[in-house]
């Protein structure tokens, strides 16, 4: 309740960062595609439908139908009998382009970690285009994901969605009209890098303050914007003649001075950033949802949760995401109860939003078999998961994490065309790509040379090899 | 499938703790040879060991049955090189025993022996055997000194002292590895070959590398152990073949990322490698021919592959690492080696070749061993079948239920 009515009061601070959303903006283009249709699949749309024997058409890079209908007759025909489609894979946690390959100093952009605090940088200025990681993910289905800050710091900067295009720079891949993230981290992360400098946080009590610190300085950042825009607004309404005009200017002319930090800030105040927040412990995401609550934001999604699974509930009646592994524990003590149930755990209240995230460049290439790693374990402790829900813990859940649930990770008509045919189940160990596409454009064939990228790092390597 | 579990479970609530007869009715037989499956076979167990393989074995009311029901039964997994048993938590450095640095002697320690550090009673163990895995080889991580300290195989039956096997002393040959100590490559391997050198002098005088303890180690290794040296570029292999065709040494390469560019020279020196079959990235300068298909063209060639996972606490990850390798065109009876008999045979200790006389370290499958929808139903260790419990099963039971009156620290399972 408290949350609506700050937000309701906040509605109208809409100057704030008007700079920074039309700074750096996207210039993705789809490439070049042709009407298409994909004949006798089995289709997983995504949002938990499995269509057997069926077909799908997208043109000008849109669904137009899922199941059957009318096709151009221009159209290409592909036979997918004896496989599996599904919409483009989703990593709502990657560091490919802030941590690429190959993995050498000079290239390790994906921690400000000089201070705790530095929701002022942007994950998309350290994004190296030419990581090989990239086209790996594209040969793994991935179309679309989430470069992330690291998380050394309490606010480690916003992040970024690309689409797995690749480009010469992230803005040919940024994903149009996404919303920003903003990283946050708990636990071991900040306090050990800070603690062990002698500055502060250095307990988790010390994470706690110093976010509570930000959010009220945002707080106050918001309050002066809102001031200043009353006063123009004010000025405006009594602007009659040449006195008022004279008033307007002095008002104009003092406007609070722009804080990228709090900027940044303000706009997860404001509702207009998601936070990704990486926690570990139960007790710790609960901790988090209080402060949530007592600053009137929504976190939208817990990375890593190696414990959500001890607060399903309170998750899903939080509306939170929980982004986890299937399998990983132990590398360090908020680790240390990790249980390969914790995704089907999370996905099993009503509401509850699971997502299968990588946080690794070899993760990523098979996010596929990382759930069905989860499935299996979750139908082995007894519970229902058909594949057709499965495949939506790195599809719609992961699209609706990071705001663009309405453009893509769904196989529905207007949705994006982001397609992956897969050579059989892709819960297989088995399983492959063999043909991607995003909007509509194939971006990548198993079967052929020509429509697998490589970077520009990669080309020329190894020439006198061959295999 | 559930059921299938329940009964299996069932089961073994009826043993105890010393060797009772087994019988695994109606198994998929992988044999670990690298070609062998029996169908449709019982597999008797007396005493620990495998005593029968053979179809409709006759039973009895004192004869435990586990019944396959067709499912594949393999000898139990090789978990890789590892630190289970050396490791709790990686970031409780006072946990973690897999290794040595900056110790104050200024010299190599071959003889710093990881085994010494093993808890079988960490709950890494128990974690890692109820996925299907019986043994692991114990590894000595990179250290500052050029040779990281030595190691050996470990089976996972909860023994303090269940080691197997030769002496392995761990080398790491990376560029990471030069870096921390040498500054190069070049100054690590002159040290490198004047430690191994000096290995052969009995007078302290000779040494400068070497304690006497450290000369006995390694010239014990030489004699009779294994060496295995982290080394991932094709021009860094060609230089461990010659330097262990001169030493007369038995060698492993681990990492093994450009391997496939000299499969022939490795499979003329007879070198096997351990490789993890995901890694295909550039993840460095010594990685560049990194491709998914490494364990394919060099079993091509004739080299024995093996696999690590480069993990302690998800060892279990290999089996997915292997699944891989056969997607990528490594034969699947080949993989089911490389993860059997094949690491026994390097390494020493029990042959793990499912056949009669064979220690009965087997594990029944819920599916395909190599897949990821598959998993271990029952693992049966020198004859006696494991509870399939570990912390992790534990902590899953607490959370399982949807409502409890108390909370959930009552719930012991």
């Amino acid at each position: 309740m408290f949350r609506k009515a700050l937000m309701a009061s906040l509605a109208f601070c809409s100057q704030i960062g008007i700079a920074s959303d039309s700074a750096f903006p996207s210039t993705y283009q789809p490439l070049a595609s042709e009407p298409t249709v994909i004949r006798n699949a089995t289709i997983l749309t995504g949002n938990g439908r499995r269509l057997d024997n069926a077909d799908l058409y997208f043109e000008d890079g849109r669904i137009v139908w899922v199941g059957s209908g009318e096709a151009a007759d221009n159209s290409r025909v592909i036979d997918a009998e004896g496989r599996w489609v599904t919409p483009g894979i989703i990593d709502v946690h990657s560091h490919l382009g802030v941590y690429p390959s190959p993995d050498v100093d000079a290239h390790s952009d994906g921690n400000e970690a000089t201070a705790p605090v530095t929701a002022e940088v942007w994950a998309e200025h350290s994004v190296w285009p030419q990581d090989p990681g990239f086209t790996r993910a594209l040969a793994g289905g991935i179309t679309s994901l989430q470069i992330l800050p690291g998380s050394a710091n309490l606010f480690g900067g916003r992040s970024v969605t690309l689409k797995n295009v690749p480009a010469g720079t992230y803005q040919a891949m940024k994903f149009p009209s996404a919303p920003y993230g903003l990283k946050m981290a708990c636990g071991e992360n900040p306090k050990r890098v800070y603690g062990r400098r002698k500055t502060a946080p250095s307990t988790r009590m010390g994470n706690v303050a110093a976010y509570r610190s930000s959010w009220i300085k945002a707080q106050r950042y918001i309050d002066d914007w809102s001031e200043y825009e009353r006063k123009v607004a004010e000025q405006e309404a009594k602007n009659t003649n040449a006195e008022g005009t004279a008033a307007l200017a002095a008002a104009l002319n003092k406007p609070p001075k722009r804080d990228l930090e709090l900027e940044t800030l303000a706009g997860v105040l404001k509702g207009d950033i998601i936070v990704h927040m990486h926690c570990y412990r139960a007790d710790e995401m609960v901790t988090i949802m209080d402060m949530a609550d007592e600053f009137g934001y929504q976190v939208g999604t817990f990375h890593h949760g190696v414990e959500a699974y001890k607060i399903a509930d309170q998750l899903a009646q939080n509306g939170v995401c929980g982004a986890l592994w299937a399998d990983w524990w132990g590398f360090k003590m908020e680790a240390y109860d990790g249980i390969q149930e914790n995704i089907a755990l999370v996905d099993r209240p009503e509401g509850g939003c699971a997502i299968v995230h990588s946080d690794s460049d070899e993760g990523i290439q098979r996010l596929n078999q990382e759930a069905a790693k989860a499935m299996a374990r979750g139908r082995a402790a007894g519970l229902t998961i058909p594949e057709e829900r499965a495949i939506g813990w790195i599809t719609s859940n992961a699209a609706k994490s990071l705001g663009v649930a309405d453009q893509t990770g769904t196989l529905a008509a207007n949705m994006m065309a982001d397609v992956v045919i897969w050579n059989q189940n892709p819960f297989s160990v088995y399983a492959k790509a063999d043909q991607v596409f995003v909007d509509g454009a194939q971006v990548y064939d198993r079967f052929d040379a020509t429509l697998q990228p490589i970077s520009d790092f990669e080309l020329g390597q190894l020439m006198e090899v061959t295999p | 499938m559930r059921r299938a579990v329940l009964l299996l479970i069932f089961c073994f609530l009826g043993s105890t703790s010393l060797a009772q007869d087994l019988l695994i009715r109606q198994a998929t037989l992988h044999v670990g040879d690298g070609e062998t499956i029996i169908e449709n076979t019982d597999i008797l167990i007396a005493d620990g060991r495998i005593a029968k393989i053979a179809p409709r074995i006759p039973t009895n009311k004192m004869i435990q049955v586990v019944n396959a029901n067709g499912r594949d039964v393999t000898p139990a997994f090789f978990a890789g090189i590892t630190a289970s048993g050396l490791t709790d938590v990686e970031a409780v450095s006072e946990s973690v025993d897999s290794g040595y640095r900056e110790l104050f002697t200024g010299l190599m320690h071959p003889e710093i022996d990881v085994r010494l550090a093993y808890n079988p009673l960490s709950s890494v163990v128990p974690v890692t055997r109820i996925e299907g895995f019986g043994y692991a080889l114990l590894a000595a991580s990179r250290s500052d000194r050029g040779i990281g300290g030595q190691g050996g195989l470990v089976r996972f039956d909860g023994g303090f002292s269940s080691f197997e096997g030769s002496d392995v002393i761990f080398i790491d040959l990376s560029g990471h590895a030069a870096k921390s100590f040498g500054g190069s490559r070049s100054a690590q391997w002159a040290l490198i070959k004047q430690a191994f050198d000096e290995s052969l002098e009995s007078d302290p005088d000779d040494r400068e590398l070497l304690s006497a303890a450290g000369a006995k180690a390694l010239k014990e290794t030489r004699r009779a152990g294994t060496f295995v040296f982290h080394v991932n570029r094709a021009a860094d292999i060609i230089r461990l073949i010659d330097f262990a065709k001169a030493q007369k040494i038995n060698a492993v390469v681990h990492g093994g990322r450009e391997a496939w560019i000299v499969a022939d020279q490795l499979k003329a020196a007879d070198i096997p490698v351990v490789l993890n079959a995901l890694d295909n990235l550039p993840a460095d300068f010594d990685s560049l021919g990194s491709r998914l298909d490494n364990a394919a063209l060099l079993n091509q060639a004739g080299v024995t592959v093996m696999f690590s996972s480069g993990e302690t606490h998800n060892a279990r990850k290999i089996r997915q690492v292997a699944g891989n390798a056969v997607a990528n065109g490594l034969p699947y009876e080949v993989a089911i080696k490389a993860m059997t008999t094949a690491p026994a045979k390097i390494f020493g200790g029990e042959a793990r070749l499912a056949t009669v006389g064979a220690k009965a370290d087997l594990v029944v499958w819920s599916g395909d061993p190599l897949d990821v929808t598959s998993l271990a139903e029952a693992v049966v260790m020198g004859g006696i079948p494991d509870s399939m419990t570990s912390r992790q099963t534990q902590l899953r039971d607490r959370y399982l239920p949807e409502q409890n009156a108390l909370p959930r620290s009552y719930i012991k399972p």
